[in-house]
C-alpha cells in the first residue's frame, strides 16, 4: 500500500498489513473450520484423499484461526495500541517488518506441513521443531518491539492495555519455549524430552495458558483500549483493572491440571488445577465487568453503533465462557463433560464469541484509522449491523447444539443396565450425535457468511481511502 | 531450609502480595494518577476525529 496513508508520528504500515491478514486467515480458518464439522457429519467427504483427512485438517483450523487469525488480530492491535497510548513510533521498522513476514511465514508453513501429516502430536503445539524455532524467533523480535516502545514513552503511566498485551507476550515466550524442548531426529520429526504424565501436564500447562494469555489476556488488552475508545469515555474503574490484571495472571498458570482429571496424573494435582480454575472467575469476571461497565450512562450508544455491539457481545460471551469453564473443572461435572462435544462447545464460546467478536470489533474500529479515515467510518455501518447479527445467530447456533450433543453424549456413555452392563454402545452415542452436529455446521457456515460480508466491506474501505487519497493528491497538485 | 517448606510458604506469599497490591491499588493518593492514566487513550493529538464522531452520536439520540 502507498505511503501517503502514512501517518507522521506511528508506523501504521505494518497495522495495516496484520489487520489485512487477520481477515484472510479469519476466512481461511473459519472455512476449514466449516468443512471439517461438515466431514463429521459427512464422513465421505474428502475421505480418500489422505492430506484433506479430518485428522490434518483439525489442527490446521486450529493453528490458522488461533494463530493466523487471533495472532495477527493480536499483532495488529497491540501495535496499534502501544503506539497510540505511548505517543511513540514502534521501537524498530525492521523489527516490525521481521515480525509481519515471519508471522505469515509460519502459518503458511503450518498450511504446508499440517495436511502433510508433519506434527508434534501436542495440541496447539503441533508443529514440528523447525517451525518452533522461527516461532521463537518472531517471538522475541516481538517482546523487543513491543517493550522498546514502552520503554521510548513520553508519559508516566503505561496504560492497562499495554500490562496485558505485555503479559501475553512474555507468558507465550516462556510456554513455547517450555513446551517446544523436543529432541530432533530427523529434519522433521522430534521427541518430546518430558514423558509420560509429566509430558501430559507440561502440554496442558502449555495448553490451558495459550487460552489464558493467548486468547485471554491479549484480547482483555484489546478490550481495554478498544472498549472505551469506541464508547468515548475512560475505563469504569483503574483500580478494579489493576486488581484483576495481577488476580488474572497469578492464577491461570495453575489451571491446567483441570484438562487431565480422571488420567494418571496425580489426584492432588487434579484437585489443585480445580481449585485454581474456580478461584479463576473471580478476576474474569473482574474483566468482563470492568468493560460492560464502561458503558453505564452510555448504553443508548449500542442502539446505533454495531462496532460497540461487537465489542460488548464479546464481553458478555466472556463472562458465560468464563462462568462455563470453572464450572466444567469441578471433578463431578467434568466427569460428564470430559471428552464430549460440549468442550467443544465451551471452547467456541470463548472462540467465536469472545476472542473473534472482540477482534471483528477492533478491526472495524482502527481499519479505517489506520487508512487515514475516521476511526470506525468503515465502507458500509449496514453491513458491520449484519455482520453483527450473523456471528451471534451462528456462535449461538453452535454453542447450544454442542451443549445438547455434549450432556447427551455424556449421559450416554455412563448409562448402566441393571446388571452392570453400558446400555449403549459408542456408536450408538455417534449416531445420536448428528442432528447437533448438522446445527454446528449451520452454525459455523454463518459465522463465515459474517466474515465474507467484512472481507467486502475491509476491501472496499481500503478502495475508498485509495480514491480520497487519489482525490486528495490531485486537489494539491492543482492547487500547486 | 526443606525445598517443601519453601514450596508451601508460596501459597502465604502470594496471598499477602496479593493483599498488598490491593492495599497499594486502593491507597488515597494514586487517585488522580490512576485518571490520568485512564485517559491515556484520548490523550492523542488526532483525536479530533473521535470527538466529532462522538457529537453527531449525541445528536442522532436526541
Amino acid at each position: 500500500m502507498s505511503t501517503a496513508f502514512d501517518h507522521p508520528t506511528y508506523n501504521y504500515r505494518v497495522v495495516r498489513a496484520f489487520t489485512i491478514m487477520t481477515v484472510v486467515w479469519g476466512v481461511v480458518g473459519m472455512a476449514i473450520g466449516v468443512l471439517i464439522a461438515s466431514q463429521l457429519v459427512w464422513p465421505d467427504l474428502l475421505a480418500n484423499i489422505p492430506y484433506l483427512h479430518f485428522g490434518r485438517l483439525r489442527p490446521l483450523h486450529t493453528n490458522a484461526v488461533i494463530f493466523g487469525f487471533g495472532g495477527s488480530a493480536l499483532f495488529a492491535t497491540s501495535y496499534y495500541v502501544v503506539q497510540r497510548t505511548t505517543q511513540a513510533r514502534l521501537f524498530s521498522d525492521v523489527l516490525s517488518g521481521f515480525t509481519f513476514w515471519g508471522w505469515q511465514i509460519i502459518i503458511v508453513a503450518a498450511a504446508i506441513t499440517l495436511p502433510l501429516g508433519y506434527t508434534q502430536t501436542k495440541e496447539y503445539a503441533e508443529l514440528e521443531w523447525p517451525i518452533d524455532i522461527l516461532i521463537t524467533l518472531v517471538w522475541v523480535a516481538y517482546a523487543i518491539n513491543f517493550f522498546g516502545t514502552v520503554a521510548k514513552r513520553k508519559m508516566k503511566h503505561i496504560y492497562v492495555a499495554n500490562w496485558f498485551y505485555g503479559a501475553f507476550i512474555i507468558t507465550v515466550a516462556v510456554l513455547h519455549i517450555g513446551n517446544s524442548a523436543v529432541v530432533p531426529v530427523s529434519a522433521m520429526k522430534s521427541y518430546s524430552v518430558y514423558s509420560g504424565a509429566a509430558d501430559a501436564m507440561v502440554q496442558w500447562w502449555y495448553g490451558h495458558n495459550a487460552v489464558g494469555f493467548f486468547l485471554t489476556a491479549g484480547f482483555l488488552g484489546m478490550m481495554y483500549y478498544f472498549v472505551p475508545k469506541q464508547a468515548g469515555r475512560p475505563v469504569f474503574s483503574y483500580r478494579l483493572s489493576i486488581v484483576h490484571f495481577w488476580a488474572l495472571i497469578s492464577l491461570y498458570i495453575w489451571a491446567g491440571p483441570h484438562h487431565l482429571h480422571y488420567t494418571a496424573l496425580p489426584n492432588w494435582t487434579q484437585s489443585l488445577g480445580m481449585v485454581m480454575s474456580l478461584i479463576l472467575l473471580a478476576p474474569s469476571w473482574g474483566g468482563m465487568i470492568n468493560g460492560v461497565m464502561t458503558l453505564s450512562g452510555a448504553w443508548h450508544k449500542l442502539r446505533h453503533d454495531p462496532i460497540l455491539r461487537f465489542l460488548v457481545v464479546s464481553l458478555s460471551f466472556y463472562g458465560m465462557s468464563t462462568f462455563e469453564g470453572p464450572m466444567m473443572s469441578i471433578k463431578t461435572v467434568n466427569a460428564l463433560s470430559h471428552y464430549t462435544d460440549w468442550t467443544v462447545g465451551h471452547v467456541h464460546a470463548g472462540a467465536l464469541g469472545w476472542v473473534a467478536m472482540v477482534s471483528i470489533g477492533a478491526v472495524y474500529h482502527l481499519l479505517p484509522a489506520v487508512l487515514g479515515l475516521k476511526p470506525g467510518a468503515m465502507f458500509s455501518t449496514r453491513l458491520i449491523n449484519v455482520h453483527f447479527w450473523l456471528a451471534t445467530i451462528g456462535t449461538v447456533l453452535y454453542i447450544a447444539s454442542m451443549w445438547v450433543n455434549g450432556i447427551m453424549q455424556g449421559l450416554m456413555w455412563r448409562a448402566f443396565n441393571n446388571d452392570g452392563s453400558l446400555t449403549y454402545s459408542f456408536v450408538e452415542a455417534v449416531d445420536a450425535s448428528y442432528p447437533g452436529w448438522f446445527v454446528r455446521v449451520l452454525g459455523g457456515a454463518i459465522f463465515l457468511l459474517g466474515m465474507l460480508l467484512m472481507s467486502y466491506n475491509t476491501w472496499m474501505t481500503v478502495r475508498q481511502a485509495k480514491g480520497n487519497e487519489a482525490a486528495n493528491f490531485q486537489a494539491d497538485t492543482q492547487a500547486a | 531450609m526443606d525445598i517443601n517448606t519453601l514450596r508451601a510458604l508460596a501459597t502465604p506469599i502470594a496471598f499477602v502480595a496479593f493483599i498488598a497490591i490491593f492495599a497499594w491499588t486502593f491507597s488515597k493518593g494514586r487517585k488522580k494518577g490512576f485518571e490520568e492514566a485512564a485517559n491515556l487513550p484520548f490523550a492523542d493529538d488526532d483525536d479530533v476525529s473521535d470527538i466529532q464522531r462522538e457529537s453527531s452520536v449525541e445528536k442522532n439520540t436526541k
